[in-house]
């Protein structure tokens, strides 16, 4: 039952990772992510780590990929041009391609994990926690500080791109909110007696 | 024959399937009677009769509805994108359904007794935005389009707050499984449930609840008078029935998580009495009439300060909680009324 489980998810990660390059228009793309993202959160609760499958749903499905399609939807391409200058950077996109294989290939060909990186492995989920327990105790306590510090780079890399593109607009109109709250109805409103062919 | 159920998958595969239609079938049927009840408080408050024609007080009216839909011819808009116009529909209904397998109707009554349930939920009441999107983008319509548009940034506002406001119940519960949250909030009956320390939270939990579920006053995504009917315009029939039953899901999913979260789940208010599935239905419902009742009395939000509320007011407000409840519970203040993991399973 697992390994029909396992390939079910296996199967679709791969087909919805592959339908996200092939695919010709930019929102059914994404929305091939999504089921590639869903597998493999699938996977995850498989291999018994329920927690992140869930973190990955939450994080990427929910609201990285909404802001994916939200941003495909309302660009405005002409596929056939896209497509056209596509191809003339085909010849540069496949030698980076055929680079990366080649290292990944050198790498993991020739890849031996030495003593002390085998013993420096992190032991494996006490018996008595489950993984979500197991997880907070090596954030909050044993690497308390880098978990710390990761948070705080993020926090600037938001606030640089918010300040890159923060700018201030003299001409558009804004809401006062306590301005409108504070509006008086005898200030605002005048009740005129309209005389008949005459109008104000 | 009692092994056949416990040990082989043909069995399991059963006793699964016995308890998913056990959940639905009494969700699909009460659904009916909770339309009904929503359009009945609704016209009550507006001092009309409401649907009273199908049946005795109307109360057959929805089924009369359902026959409608079904019965009814589909149209697809010209240029609409027909698979994926096809699927939101039934990606919105599916995501409101299986939020359904981890929410306990009394101790232990649950299809799926995971230790995530709350993230779980959370999750899947995320991806219902997908329906929206998918749909409203796929009828290749500027309506439909302008309100998934909306209820997308809506939705993913506040599901930041309600994430936060989860995470404050989640520290004083100790768990992230609706079993233990509940049995956490056991001991002297309506007092120690967590409306009464989380109160803050169960009011902003309930409004954001409302926007989430696209519920007037923030019912910006289909708001009739100015797109018309937002991203179910161009639905019709069968697709357009499969999106209301997915939203009406939703909210009572939300009533379901108010109650487990805030009131308690099956726990009877009075020490004593017995608990189970009747306190769970009974709080259900109570929601559910607030939800109807709301959507009588209040006019619709401004879109923009639907966003300023989300983001300016229920964010930081939830965020300042959570640390306060962080603190009070590692401190034990206010009588370890936050700390209840101690107390309770």
């Amino acid at each position: 039952m697992m390994v029909f489980a396992f390939y079910l998810f296996a199967l679709s990660a791969i087909a919805g990772g592959l339908f996200t390059v092939v695919s010709r228009n930019p929102v059914h793309s994404v929305l091939w992510l999504i089921l590639a993202f869903l597998s493999s959160a699938g996977l995850f609760v498989l291999m018994g780590a329920e927690f992140v499958a869930m973190l990955l749903i939450i994080v990427y499905v929910g609201a990285v990929a909404v802001l994916f399609l939200f941003v495909v939807m309302m660009l405005d391409v002409d596929f056939a041009e896209l497509k056209a200058e596509m191809a003339s950077y085909m010849p540069l996109a496949l030698l980076i391609g055929l680079v990366l294989l080649m290292q990944l290939a050198m790498a993991f060909g020739v890849w031996e994990a030495s003593e002390l990186a085998a013993s420096q492995m992190a032991a494996p989920m006490p018996a008595d926690m489950h993984n979500t327990q197991a997880l907070g105790m090596i954030l909050y306590d044993q690497y308390f500080l880098l978990f710390q510090l990761a948070g705080l780079i993020l926090l600037v890399a938001m606030i640089g791109a918010i300040v890159l593109t923060l700018r201030h607009r003299a001409d558009v109109k804004r809401q006062d909110v306590v301005a409108q709250m504070m509006r008086d109805p005898a200030t605002a409103m005048e009740l005129r007696d309209v005389k008949p062919g005459q109008g104000l | 024959m009692s092994d056949f159920f416990t040990t082989t998958y043909t069995g399991i595969a059963l006793v699964v399937l016995a308890q998913i239609l056990l959940v639905l079938v009494p969700l699909l049927v009460s659904l009916a009677f909770l339309m009904w009840g929503d359009r009945k408080i609704w016209a009550a408050v507006q001092m009309r009769r409401g649907p009273n024609v199908v049946g005795t007080f109307g109360l057959l009216q929805s089924f009369a509805d359902f026959l409608k839909y079904i019965v009814k011819e589909v149209v697809v808009p010209a240029g609409a994108d027909r698979a994926v116009f096809f699927i939101a529909p039934m990606v919105s209904l599916v995501m409101a359904f299986i939020a359904w397998a981890v929410i306990p109707f009394g101790d232990g009554w649950v299809i799926a007794n995971i230790n995530v349930a709350i993230l779980y939920v959370f999750a899947i009441s995320s991806l219902e935005v997908y329906g929206v999107i998918m749909g409203g983008w796929a009828s290749n319509s500027k309506y439909p389009f302008l309100g998934s548009l909306r209820s997308a940034a809506q939705m993913i506002s506040y599901e930041v707050s309600i994430g936060l406001i989860i995470i404050g119940v989640v520290i004083s519960a100790g768990s992230l499984n609706f079993g233990e949250i509940v049995k956490s909030q056991d001991g002297m009956g309506l007092l120690s449930w967590y409306w009464l320390p989380h109160f803050p939270m169960m009011i902003l939990f309930f409004i954001s609840a409302l926007a989430e579920t696209n519920r007037p006053p923030f019912d910006l995504p289909e708001a009739e008078s100015e797109l018309v009917a937002g991203y179910q315009v161009e639905y019709s029939s069968t697709p357009f029935l499969l999106f209301m039953i997915g939203e009406l899901t939703a909210v009572v999913l939300m009533c379901a998580l108010v109650s487990l979260l805030f009131f308690g789940g099956w726990l009877s208010p009075v020490e004593g009495l017995p608990d189970g599935l009747f306190w769970m239905v009974i709080k259900m419902i109570f929601v559910f009439f607030l939800f109807s009742m709301v959507k009588a009395i209040t006019p619709r939000y401004r879109y923009d300060q639907l966003m300023r509320l989300g983001w300016k007011v229920f964010l930081p407000f939830s965020l300042v909680w959570v640390v306060f409840v962080a603190f009070a519970a590692k401190f034990g203040w206010f009588w370890g009324l936050y700390a209840r993991w101690a107390v309770g399973g």
